[in-house]
């Protein structure tokens, strides 16, 4: 085998590896139509009676969590569906902020998920009916990652608007806490 | 000096006189604060109208004091001299620990007081040691209300009269509770949650009707006035802000003074199509009542969006001052302060009547701190500007017209989307938010708790839809020159400057007391509680409160004859959200950028909501 013929399928196998590496910028059919489905998130930080154990991560978190995609996609969302006007960059106002270590809802992508879909008793509102699933995923990809959760290789290394906080890139990544739920 | 003296004495033996003369009897509506304290001082100041600010009777049964909006007190056995020796008389745990922005309420022993949602009213009895609970009435307002309220979960009073408490649920109700029994009369439901409606206003109870207004400025509502029978609260009526005149009860009585706000329908002109429906304008301050001529005077608040290219025209009838005839609602003269707001300057702040010498005679005048940074002198009978004076730095605009009566922008200061627009000062909450200022008829002079606050602008797209923010704009607010972010000003609405300013290094979102001892009172977000002398600004007395200060400080005669001082303490609304919501400031425009302003504030103040009750040691 002649050198430049070893050299190329070197490279093919490198590009290989890293596409591989390459779930964040991974695509996917997004066709459900609205309503269909709705995640079932439940909060880890309850008791679980009867010796019965927090119920799985939902399977379609896999598709959004840490997707570069997805993030962007739902950052997009997140302004256009005014999260921005009660929540802020992520520090909070009229809502809770995102950003920080405290989820009152569980922190899992599909407890995120569930708690746009169905709203939250305290002024959440229900986006049920409103957004596509993928949608809903697509924003709780984005507000998971508010708080430095995702890897850095899939949050956008820039802010939206002038002011808004560091970029996520830039943002340290936290202790995982109860609430983010040790199966992620 | 010496004269100074002997005036203030003269003051302190006629209030004293008064205060004997009501101990001894039913109070008389004859004396008013203008005869009490203007033929001592001569009256080369300004003064409430005798009708709309009678003597003090030691209760206090509305948030402005009167229907002047004095916030005065005419208790004066608290004086300098012996303000060394305020002591904690008793405390109280309001079981809330958001923003409380409300007055205590005093009726002939009672107290009464009225909580951030879920808005429950307490009454204390003030006959017994300890003033024990006699009853709380609790509304159960919606839980989902705290979404849609832009600026902390506030209530900003109750309002006695004739045996009944009226009070706000953030849910958007309306509420008639008996006095006594704290048993409930009637409720009546104003506001809708789904439309990003709440009430977090104190009602006014004028002319038999109480006046309840909506917030939302910032949710895409359309603003409005109602007017509820006092004995049944059914609507009497209701004066839009936005939309065609026959919704804003303007007819043939409407005699605005300046041709800017006079042609038909322009509460639809003076938007692009159909913006008026969602453009904002609400009702969530003061109101004030002239008795003399059965007229109410009030601001209006915010357009919506702050993105003010989104709404090219004035945008009437937001962010100015309508009189209307209480009995019908009909518009009589309407004055718009900022056509076309660019920085979320709403206009609801106080407006404090007062006749001022004019010409050799009193001219019957409104005092307005606005919270575009102007303090105007308008007349009441016509809505004409007469003077406008800027009250702190400011560099949004660059005065007022008073032929034309418009306001000009500085146009290096208006934001533009898709570049920042830095340094822009008064910031969006202003020289002076709601926080109401307290009027002295003994100094003739306006007490005003304000901030020194600047900030920078982005407009961005503002998508409506209902139930969820109408904003459009991203804001960073920071201190103003000077290295301070508030400051209590004393300022003569004649000489149109200030006589002293006290200097605060946090902004100040409390309301102001003064009293006929010659004190002013207010807190601070890190809750100190404090007395200055009105004369000199100097401060004589101060108390660390368990939280941040927000709530108006009042003053009463308790049943045992003695002047007490009552205020809460809990941090919270727009400014100290900060610490009640828990925000994250890493975020600069959290709480719509007031968070960057406040950054230290969680290291300095805690979540409360507690009444604290002062007086002198016997």
């Amino acid at each position: 085998m002649s050198s430049p013929c070893r050299a190329s399928l070197l490279i093919l196998a490198a590009c290989g590896l890293t596409l591989a590496a390459c779930d964040r910028e991974e695509h996917h059919s997004r066709s459900k139509p609205v309503g269909e489905t709705v995640p079932a998130g439940e909060s880890p930080d309850t008791i679980f009676p009867g010796g019965s154990e927090a119920p799985p991560l939902d399977a379609r978190a896999k598709l959004y969590d840490n997707n570069a995609n997805a993030i962007s996609a739902g950052q997009t969302l997140y302004t256009q569906m005014n999260c921005v006007g009660c929540h802020a960059h992520g520090g909070g106002g009229m809502g809770p902020p995102l950003m920080d270590d405290e989820w009152r809802y569980g922190g899992r992508i599909d407890q995120i998920a569930a708690t746009i879909a169905e709203g939250r008793p305290n002024g959440m509102p229900s986006w049920r009916g409103k957004l596509t699933e993928d949608q809903i995923w697509d924003l709780a990809a984005y507000v998971r990652s508010l708080s430095g959760l995702p890897s850095k290789d899939a949050v956008s290394s820039r802010t939206e608007g002038m002011s808004g906080p560091t970029p996520q890139t830039l943002t340290p990544k936290p202790k995982p806490t109860n609430s983010d739920a040790a199966q992620q | 000096m010496r004269r100074v003296a002997t005036a203030v004495t003269a003051i302190g033996l006629l209030a004293a006189s008064a205060a004997v003369i009501s101990c001894n009897k039913k109070p008389s509506v004859s004396r008013s604060n203008a005869e009490i304290y203007g033929q001592v001082s001569g009256g080369p100041h300004a003064l409430p109208p005798a009708a709309a600010s009678p003597a003090d009777d030691g209760n206090w049964t509305m948030p402005g004091k009167d229907y002047a909006s004095t916030r005065f007190s005419g208790l004066n056995q608290i004086t300098p001299g012996n303000i060394g020796k305020l002591a904690l008389s008793f405390t109280f745990s309001t079981g809330t620990t958001h923003g409380y922005e409300a007055p205590p309420l005093v009726v002939n022993g009672t107290m009464y007081l009225i909580t951030p949602w879920p808005n429950e009213l307490y009454a204390l009895d003030l006959t017994k040691p300890g003033a024990p609970q006699k009853w709380v009435f609790k509304p159960m307002p919606a839980a989902a209300s705290q979404g849609v309220a832009c600026c902390g979960t506030v209530n900003r009073g109750a309002v006695y009269d004739a045996g009944k408490i009226f009070f706000n649920t953030l849910d958007g109700q309306t509420i008639a509770v008996d006095a006594n029994s704290g048993k409930q009369v009637w409720r009546t439901q104003l506001g809708d949650i789904q439309k990003g409606e709440t009430i977090t206003m104190a009602p006014l109870v004028a002319g038999g009707k109480v006046l309840v207004g909506n917030s939302g400025g910032e949710m895409g509502v359309r603003g409005w006035l109602a007017a509820l029978d006092e004995g049944s609260g059914k609507l009497a009526w209701r004066a839009y802000h936005t939309g065609p005149d026959k919704d804003v009860l303007i007819g043939p009585r409407f005699k605005p003074f300046y041709p800017m706000d006079r042609g038909k329908d322009l509460g639809v002109k003076s938007w692009g199509p159909d913006e008026w429906k969602i453009g904002g304008g609400p009702m969530w301050g003061w109101i004030s009542y002239d008795p003399a001529t059965k007229t109410i005077y009030y601001g209006t608040g915010n357009p919506g969006p702050w993105n003010a290219d989104q709404r090219p025209g004035d945008n009437k009838w937001s962010t100015g001052v309508f009189a209307r005839d209480v009995n019908t609602g009909e518009a009589l003269w309407f004055y718009q302060t900022v056509p076309h707001d660019l920085f979320d300057h709403d206009d609801i702040n106080e407006t404090i009547l007062a006749d001022i010498p004019w010409k050799g005679g009193r001219l019957p005048a409104l005092l307005r701190p606005a919270r575009d940074g102007f303090f105007y002198v308008m007349d009441r009978r016509t809505g004409q500007v007469l003077s406008a004076t800027p009250y702190g730095y400011m560099n949004g605009y660059k005065g007022v017209d008073l032929k034309t009566g418009r306001i000009a922008f500085n146009p290096d200061k208006e934001p533009k989307p898709g570049r920042i627009t830095r340094d822009i000062c008064p910031a969006a909450p202003g020289m002076k938010d709601w926080n109401p200022s307290a009027f002295s008829p003994v100094t003739g002079l306006v007490y005003m708790a304000h901030h020194n606050l600047c900030m920078d602008m982005i407009p961005q797209p503002a998508n409506y839809i209902s139930g969820t923010p109408y904003v459009g704009a991203d804001v960073k607010m920071y201190g103003g020159p000077g290295g301070y972010r508030g400051v209590l000003t004393a300022w003569d609405p004649l000489a149109h400057k200030a006589v002293w300013e006290f200097k605060e290094d946090l902004p100040l979102w409390s309301p102001v007391l003064a009293t006929a001892g010659g004190l002013v009172f207010y807190g601070t977000l890190d809750g100190w509680f404090k007395a200055l002398d009105a004369r000199t600004g100097k401060l004589l007395w101060q108390f660390k409160a368990g939280s941040g200060i927000i709530g108006q400080p009042i003053s009463y005669r308790g049943p045992d004859g003695r002047q007490y001082i009552a205020v809460v303490a809990g941090v919270g609304g727009w400014a100290g959200g900060i610490v009640d919501g828990k925000l994250d400031a890493r975020d600069p425009t959290a709480a719509l950028g007031f968070a960057n302003a406040v950054k230290d504030l969680p290291s300095k103040t805690t979540p409360g909501g507690m009444l604290y009750v002062f007086t002198l040691p016997r």
